[in-house]
């Protein structure tokens, strides 16, 4: 039976794993490959690296990491950074990527996502939306790593996941930005909103903060798989007994 | 040495660094005579079936490949690639296993591509799955499968049943990415580098 991915995210900026609370004030939490090797040891279904400041810095993710990083894993391996042309996608790809994660960049230019698929399979491509709820409408964001640049778009979330599916995404990251490091569980009801308005694979992202959180998201969202950081990078939740934790109760786990 | 066939564009660097965490030495190439005389031959591969054959055209290796007497290992869609035919672009594959790559039923609350992780039972007892449990994980990423026949090692479920690990004599494949399924994955490759040349 196909399982529920546990997915750790390394937030990346100057050579460091970084977090931040609702995508602000930035804290260091540690080395980029320490952590990437542990997730890979303590049973992570995949990783994703994020180079948060790359989209709004005008330059794409440093792929001396990519490698650095792809080395020491075993499992898949997601890559995001300001990714704007299929040459830095390829060169990504090449340098041990699994796959692309695309999210201002894809705002910025549409057709970006239907050339990725095209050039790579649309097993490659992740779209990552950041979304925030604000006035009972959820709405796309842009720029989101740093924070004096971020933009509200004038995207509807649910078009939008819509939209990027019909171009050609593989799969898409809803990042719930309300929840973003808050660690009070993540957006239930968003989650379910996008699972119906999308086929492909969904992965929730933001507001982890305890094993229950994991539990609810994937009993009643039907995600596909659920992203954090804080938690883990932090060590307040250990993969390994998350997934004993699920296991238990039922969900579909890979031990 | 492992020729690791340099035909179908990405994620080809994953299976190198597997490799290498193996201690294997491996080498990237579209020679073909550097294949033929490699000790084992590795054909990865993704995106569209029709189009990595075509890339084997173009390189003028289709005939290379199935003169292999040496190990080979498909991944993914080099796995498929070993087969007949293809519904992926209604495509002609090297037809060195006898079978037709098919693309999953659409069922409701059914995401395809199949991504992620899944369990693997293993009917035939094939050097390429030893001390492998049943149910073993591996990672997948793929719409289309081959389908299950009497070349079938390890059987995987996604409301198609599917072949998830082929042989036919010297000629192996796998359905999933081994060089990204964790120990299980580490375990196919190493019983595939320490079978007998």
């Amino acid at each position: 039976m196909l399982t529920k991915r546990i997915i750790p995210c390394l937030d990346v900026k100057d050579d460091r794993v970084v977090k931040g609370v609702q995508f602000r004030n930035h804290r260091d939490m540690g080395d980029i490959l320490e952590h990437a090797q542990r997730y890979a040891e303590e049973g992570a279904d995949e990783l994703v690296f994020y180079d948060i400041t790359a989209s709004s810095d005008g330059r794409v993710v440093d792929k001396e990491w990519i490698r650095k990083v792809a080395k020491v894993i075993d499992i898949p391996f997601c890559v995001a950074g300001g990714i704007r042309n299929i040459e830095d996608a390829q060169k990504i790809l090449n340098d041990g990527a699994d796959k692309i994660s695309v999210n201002s960049p894809a705002l910025e230019n549409p057709e970006f996502v239907t050339k990725l698929a095209e050039a790579f399979g649309t097993q490659c491509v992740v779209v990552g939306i950041d979304s925030l709820h604000e006035d009972g409408n959820y709405i796309v964001h842009q720029y989101t790593g740093d924070e004096k640049k971020t933009l509200k778009t004038s995207r509807d979330t649910m078009a939008w996941a819509k939209m990027v599916q019909e171009l050609g995404a593989g799969e898409i990251v809803l990042n719930c930005m309300n929840q973003d490091g808050v660690k009070k569980g993540y957006d239930i009801e968003q989650l379910q909103a996008i699972r119906r308005s999308v086929d492909i694979p969904v992965i929730a992202s933001g507001g982890a903060g305890k094993e229950e959180d994991f539990h609810d998201v994937f009993t009643m969202t039907g995600a596909d798989g659920a992203l954090a950081a804080s938690v883990f990078h932090t060590r307040q939740i250990h993969i390994a007994d998350l997934k004993q934790y699920l296991s238990d109760r039922k969900i579909s786990i890979r031990l | 040495m492992i020729a690791v066939i340099d035909s179908c564009g990405s994620n080809i660097t994953s299976v190198l660094f597997a490799l290498q965490r193996l201690g294997a030495d491996a080498t990237l190439t579209s020679n073909p005579e550097v294949i033929k005389k490699a000790e084992r031959v590795i054909l990865p591969g993704v995106g569209a079936a029709g189009t990595a054959m075509e890339r084997l055209k173009e390189q003028d290796l289709t005939h290379c490949i199935t003169s292999l007497t040496q190990p080979v290992l498909g991944i993914c869609v080099g796995m498929q690639l070993l087969f007949t035919h293809s519904e992926e672009g209604n495509a002609n594959l090297l037809d060195i296993i006898p079978g037709k790559i098919r693309h999953f039923t659409p069922e409701k609350d059914k995401t395809i591509p199949h991504m992620g992780w899944n369990s693997i039972t293993f009917g035939n007892k094939h050097p390429l799955v030893k001390d492998l449990p049943e149910n073993s994980y591996f990672y997948f990423v793929h719409s289309y499968y081959p389908q299950v026949s009497q070349y079938t090692i390890g059987e995987c479920s996604y409301g198609d049943t599917f072949s998830a690990i082929i042989a036919r004599d010297n000629f192996m494949g796998c359905q999933f990415h081994p060089e990204r399924s964790s120990k299980t994955g580490a375990l196919i490759l190493r019983n595939f580098l320490e079978m007998p040349a």
